[in-house]
């Protein structure tokens, strides 16, 4: 006989209490857990489809505007290239993608277009033209959205298949804008000469009804070199992880860039902001009512517990145990109701949230065996927490009143 | 001299004012006595009984246990005390009733760490002495009166104690069972040198006494060797 073994035969000899008592507690958990497998899932499907929309932070020249960035005037300020590996070969993590681009308006004839230079191999073709222009290289793979795989697993799949980089854009080679085309009066394979160097058309972009209609890409070295601007862009465009940018992306972007101007397409951003906080206030809302009643109600049903076992810890104390012993004895119980009702409650509410999942909220909800250690501990927490006050109290009684009782 | 208690004094307040349930109450107990304890209801018997191993704290007084002062020692010792060197025998048993007979028996085995292996050894040892060695797997509500009492009994002495404190231990029994339980506590007496202090309204039980205390009012009136 142990003190533990005690406990057990306790338990067991009265298992209706015992259901009882972990009703509560493993109600709560299974709630949490099954919004917490919904809400994930909610999060990751949102997150790629923001993450679809393309770069969302600009890494800009000190003193540059948006509007800089968009006119490309001639005189508009650039940052040197060793920017990107600076940023690649920091530890920050949630950056998907960097394409730095070097922009400046040119005269080609007696029109008026803007010369584009792209690292092909990093840009990031963020709109359906890229995939109609038939260049589509391997997919990127990104920090925080789940693959298309991923994706398929989830029912969500990734149908416009938007994050695509461009395998090759040779040297002389270059793509052009819808609405430069018809001015210029340009079709695949023709020439150009563009600030008296000769490229050879590729290919016509698709109208997009975006600035790049009016814009040609070439290789970025060739026009860092046509523009007498070696080692220099105008921009870094970054796709972050979305959930990376609301924790704090931007932050370590400027402390590694310190002079530059790092900014964000606020509306993406701030949904994905938005819409995690709003996640994350209804789990800790949950959370909360959780703790509270789950806590009450294993706080009663130990109270109970020590209502009915008075003469029970009168014998134990006058045979000498301690009051530690009667401490151990109800914190065991509360252990082991915390970890019933938390491996309970994750199983419940997993179960709920693979089977409503889809039902509910149109999504297909996987077990995240992880939240099971986390339901344990949540659970362990809010059972010993309930039971301080009883225990306490119990381990106070007056052992010769509680002898008396029968 | 084993046991002593010296102007032992238990107030409580009641109404407004104070009840002395022991009065300066003074006695001495040798190694191996079988003192018995007897007084009308509320002559404060189980109370001095409850009182001297500190599961009820004396208003005043003091109380000398195996040479050592006890009385003004703190709740952990005191309950260290009760866990090795004495065992208690109350009227209504005082059996866990979702425990086995052997279980139950090895409660104070188990308070004192004592490896289960050898706990089950001296548990089956003490039922076989006391003649429940075939109900050791029982339920207390499945055994009779007399053997619920054998097994407090078996419990009281499993961790061989030094005294053994007895409230009316034959209060729920008839006739015949009570005697048989006295003569059990005399063998225990006897065999083991286990000094028993018991408590009881019976005159034929205040008989097996080796030295009697009779209370009245809180006072010893009465003490016999």
């Amino acid at each position: 006989m142990t003190i533990s073994k005690l406990v057990l035969i306790e338990l067991w000899k009265r298992k209706s209490q015992l259901i009882t008592g972990l009703l509560a507690i493993t109600l709560g958990i299974a709630v949490i857990v099954a919004i917490q497998s919904v809400s994930v899932v909610s999060e990751q499907n949102v997150a790629r489809n923001l993450d679809n929309l393309g770069a969302n932070i600009l890494v800009l020249p000190q003193g540059a505007s948006i509007d800089d960035y968009y006119t490309s005037d001639i005189d508009a300020p650039t940052l040197p290239m060793d920017y990107v590996e600076r940023i690649l070969t920091s530890t920050i993590a949630g950056v998907d993608n960097m394409s730095p681009k070097l922009t400046r308006r040119v005269k080609v004839g007696n029109q008026s277009v803007v010369l584009t230079g792209i690292l092909p191999k990093s840009e990031i073709a963020s709109k359906p033209l890229w995939q109609s222009s038939g260049l589509l290289g391997a997919q990127l793979k990104t920090a925080c959205a789940p693959s298309s795989s991923a994706n398929q697993s989830h029912g969500m799949e990734d149908t416009k298949l938007q994050r695509k980089a461009i395998d090759t854009l040779y040297s002389e080679d270059c793509l052009v804008g819808s609405q430069v085309a018809q001015r210029l009066k340009l079709s695949a394979n023709s020439k150009i000469n563009i600030v008296g160097k000769e490229f050879k058309v590729v290919k016509i972009l698709s109208e997009t009804g975006t600035v790049d209609d009016d814009r040609i890409f070439a290789n970025l070295k060739d026009v860092q070199t046509l523009l007498k601007l070696e080692n220099q862009v105008s921009a870094i465009e970054i796709m972050g992880c979305c959930n990376a940018i609301s924790e704090g992306l931007l932050g370590q972007l400027r402390n590694i860039l310190p002079d530059t101007r790092v900014t964000t397409i606020g509306q993406i951003v701030s949904t994905q902001i938005e819409t995690n906080q709003l996640m994350k206030k209804i789990t800790l809302v949950m959370l909360i009512i959780i703790f509270f009643v789950g806590g009450i109600s294993i706080g009663n049903y130990i109270w109970a517990n020590v209502n009915e076992r008075k003469r029970e810890i009168g014998i134990l104390r006058m045979m000498g145990a301690d009051r530690s012993t009667i401490y151990k004895m109800f914190l065991l119980k509360a252990l082991i109701l915390g970890i019933a009702g938390g491996i309970l409650g994750f199983l419940l509410g997993t179960i709920a949230g693979v089977v409503l999942g889809p039902y509910l909220a149109g999504i297909i909800v996987k077990p995240l065996y992880l939240y099971l250690l986390w339901s344990v501990l949540l659970s362990v927490a809010i059972s010993l927490a309930g039971s301080l006050i009883p225990t306490y109290l119990a381990a106070k009684f007056d052992p010769h009143n509680n002898l008396q009782e029968d | 001299m084993i046991l002593q208690g010296d102007k032992i004094v238990k107030q409580y307040n009641h109404k407004g004012g104070r009840i002395n349930a022991l009065d300066h109450v003074s006695f001495s107990v040798n190694k191996g006595d079988f003192v018995t304890v007897t007084g009308p209801s509320g002559s404060g018997k189980s109370t001095l009984l409850l009182s001297l191993f500190g599961l009820i704290r004396l208003s005043s007084g003091t109380v000398m246990f195996d040479g050592k002062r006890i009385d003004n020692i703190t709740d952990r010792h005191l309950t260290d005390i009760r866990k090795k060197s004495v065992g208690y025998i109350l009227q209504s048993f005082a059996l866990i009733p979702y425990l086995t007979t052997i279980q139950n028996v090895m409660i104070p085995l188990a308070l004192e760490k004592i490896p289960v292996n050898e706990q089950v050894k001296r548990a089956t040892e003490i039922l076989d002495y006391v003649g429940l060695s075939d109900r050791k797997e029982h339920l207390p509500r499945e055994l009779s009166a007399g053997q619920q009492q054998r097994v407090a009994i078996a419990r009281s002495i499993v961790h061989h104690p030094q005294i053994i404190m007895a409230d009316e231990p034959t209060g729920n029994l008839d006739p015949t069972l009570s005697l048989e339980i006295l003569e059990f506590l005399k063998k225990i007496n006897l065999d083991n040198k286990i000094t028993i202090m018991m408590v009881t309204h019976s005159p034929i039980a205040a008989e097996y006494g080796t030295m009697k205390l009779h209370l009245n009012d809180g006072k010893i009136v009465n003490q016999k060797s």
